[in-house]
């Protein structure tokens, strides 16, 4: 009986997930433009091109640091409307709306839209600037500032899910121990950091983990943002594998960068794992 | 009297910065939106962020300049095969790792989980390639099948069934009731809270998906939404109101989605984090 139940979603989850995983590092010791009928075996030779290459390092940089900003801003950020919101307060529904809007929607809307918002002479942004007198840069095509421009829109879409499970955890916490701190003269930045932070720590273990994943996954907005310009300044893992793979069909060495990908990422998510099984026995 | 005073005051900067939070939140749908309903000639000169014109030509000549009717419906069709197997096939599994007892349960659900671990990206070429051997590039079934399954929601179904009380399926039983009548007759039916939140995320997920489709369709015909709306980025970026207009189209079912059903959504979100 248990079979019946269980065969459907065994057969997709082995067949379209932990075959290619493994069929991905198979592959990836071969040369292969997906029509040829020759396959040769190439032994370490895609990785070796791949560990020599300044356009891969390029892009775990890119990657990183795209991941670091979108991760460490939108928790900050998160923390800081949270703490805001976690309060009988008017309009609290509102608000969470509100910043939680951005979550939803689809990735390649949220693009265009800002890609509109970041025109150098047009966009909101910059008009608003020169309002002040300030000339602003032409953030998408200025090597300097294209990188941190697409991770404002990561963070933009990223500030609302961090909220809602920071404001999760602070409503668990006991009333009691605001009172206490309270009669000992604490001020609201001490209970901040003295009392809130500490207890939120298995939230922003599960946030800086769940974040770094998600982001250092990014592709579908760096492609209609900026394709990977200006140059290679935006130019991510994920962009860097699709083209491999994709235009230029060398399935064996996006192979590789994909099982380089897996690695880091697994890694990542065996230390979650770990942390929070530890976690559960306190 | 002071502590009030200092409460007021403290409380207009708290309402402040939660305002201008949201007002950055939502900037780019206000100017969206105001862009969408513009007149060419009025685009750099009226209001940026509040509509003070209705251009409805807009949505027309977008919708005219390509099939995004087509698009949409593809999209749909996507999202309903992705929303109906997902769910489906989860409370299946779900219920057979809370209720069922065979060999090998534990190491199988330990499996799934694992899974969760695989990036998209150790994924993408081998799946590729099967798709094309079974003749799927550019069909639905390339969409839907390799998606049809989700561990997260086998994984929410699973929590849900092992708070049920399991007196009311063994009363069924003693009343003659077989497994699968016990489930679709009297488990099933209990979970519609679950099925509602599976679905959701489903259907989210589905509607705003992007790198698969891209790769796996080809024709215009078979083109989903997202895709047409980055090719028509290509193509009419330089016009402004209309890409405006499409974006709007294009994001208004996972908005709705989403208003209608905020509270069990953001419930979700809230318990991943909780139990994560």
């Amino acid at each position: 009986m248990a079979f019946i139940f269980l065969i459907p979603s065994v057969l997709i989850i082995g067949v379209f997930n932990i075959y290619p995983a493994l069929y991905s590092i198979v592959l990836s010791f071969f040369k292969w433009n997906g029509f040829s009928p020759k396959i040769p075996f190439v032994g370490l030779e895609n990785y070796r091109t791949l560990f020599t290459n300044p356009e891969f390092y390029n892009s775990i940089g890119v990657t990183i640091v795209y991941s670091l900003l979108v991760t460490i801003i939108s928790m900050g950020l998160g923390l800081l409307v949270a703490v805001a919101l976690d309060r009988d307060i008017k309009g609290k529904t509102l608000y969470r709306i509100l910043y939680f809007l951005p979550v939803v929607t689809p990735t390649v809307a949220s693009g265009i839209v800002w890609t509109y918002l970041f025109d150098p002479s047009q966009g909101i942004i910059n008009r608003t600037l020169a309002f002040f007198s300030i000339t602003g840069p032409s953030w998408l095509t200025d090597s300097s500032w294209a990188l941190l421009s697409v991770s404002i829109v990561g963070i933009w879409k990223r500030v609302g899910f961090c909220m809602i499970i920071y404001l999760a955890a602070l409503q668990g916490i006991s009333n009691s121990l605001y009172e206490a701190a309270e009669i000992d003269g604490a001020g609201d930045f001490k209970i901040l950091k003295s009392i809130k932070i500490p207890l939120l720590a298995p939230s922003t273990l599960f946030l800086s983990i769940t974040g770094f994943i998600d982001s250092f996954q990014i592709f579908d907005l760096v492609y209609v943002m900026t394709n990977g310009g200006p140059v290679d300044e935006t130019d991510v893992l994920g962009l860097f594998l699709y083209r491999n793979g994709f235009d230029y069909f060398k399935l064996g060495y996006s192979s590789a960068i994909a099982v380089a990908i897996f690695a880091i990422l697994f890694l990542l998510s065996f230390v979650q794992w770990k942390y929070t099984g530890g976690g559960d026995e306190n | 009297m002071k502590i009030r005073r200092e409460k007021t005051y403290r409380k207009i900067i708290r309402h402040a910065f939660l305002m201008l939070g949201a007002f950055l939140s939502v900037l780019p749908f206000m100017w969206l939106i105001t862009t969408s309903l513009k007149p060419p000639n009025t685009l750099y000169s009226s209001p940026l962020l509040i509509p003070t014109h209705f251009y409805i030509e807009n949505y027309r000549e977008a919708l005219q300049a390509a099939p995004f009717g087509r698009f949409a419906l593809n999209s749909l069709i996507m999202a309903a095969g992705i929303v109906f197997c997902q769910t489906i096939f989860s409370s299946f599994a779900g219920y057979a790792f809370a209720r069922f007892k065979f060999r090998f349960k534990n190491a199988l659900f330990f499996v799934f989980l694992a899974t969760m671990m695989i990036s998209s990206y150790a994924t993408i070429i081998p799946n590729f390639l099967t798709i094309n051997a079974l003749g799927w590039y550019d069909t639905f079934a390339a969409l839907i099948i390799p998606r049809a399954a989700s561990v997260f929601s086998v994984f929410l179904f699973r929590q849900f069934f092992l708070t049920l009380p399991k007196e009311i399926e063994d009363a069924a039983s003693i009343d003659g009731c077989g497994k699968l009548k016990i489930f679709f007759r009297i488990a099933l039916p209990l979970s519609k809270p679950v099925f509602v939140t599976s679905a959701l995320f489903s259907f989210l997920f589905a509607w705003n998906d992007f790198m698969w489709p891209l790769i796996v369709t080809d024709s215009e015909t078979m083109r989903t939404i997202q895709l047409g709306l980055s090719v028509f980025q290509g193509r009419y970026g330089v016009r402004w109101t209309l890409l405006a207009a499409a974006t709007v189209l294009s994001m208004l079912p996972t908005l709705i989605a989403f208003l209608l059903a905020q509270k069990q959504f953001i419930k979700g979100i809230a318990n991943s984090g909780l139990k994560g």
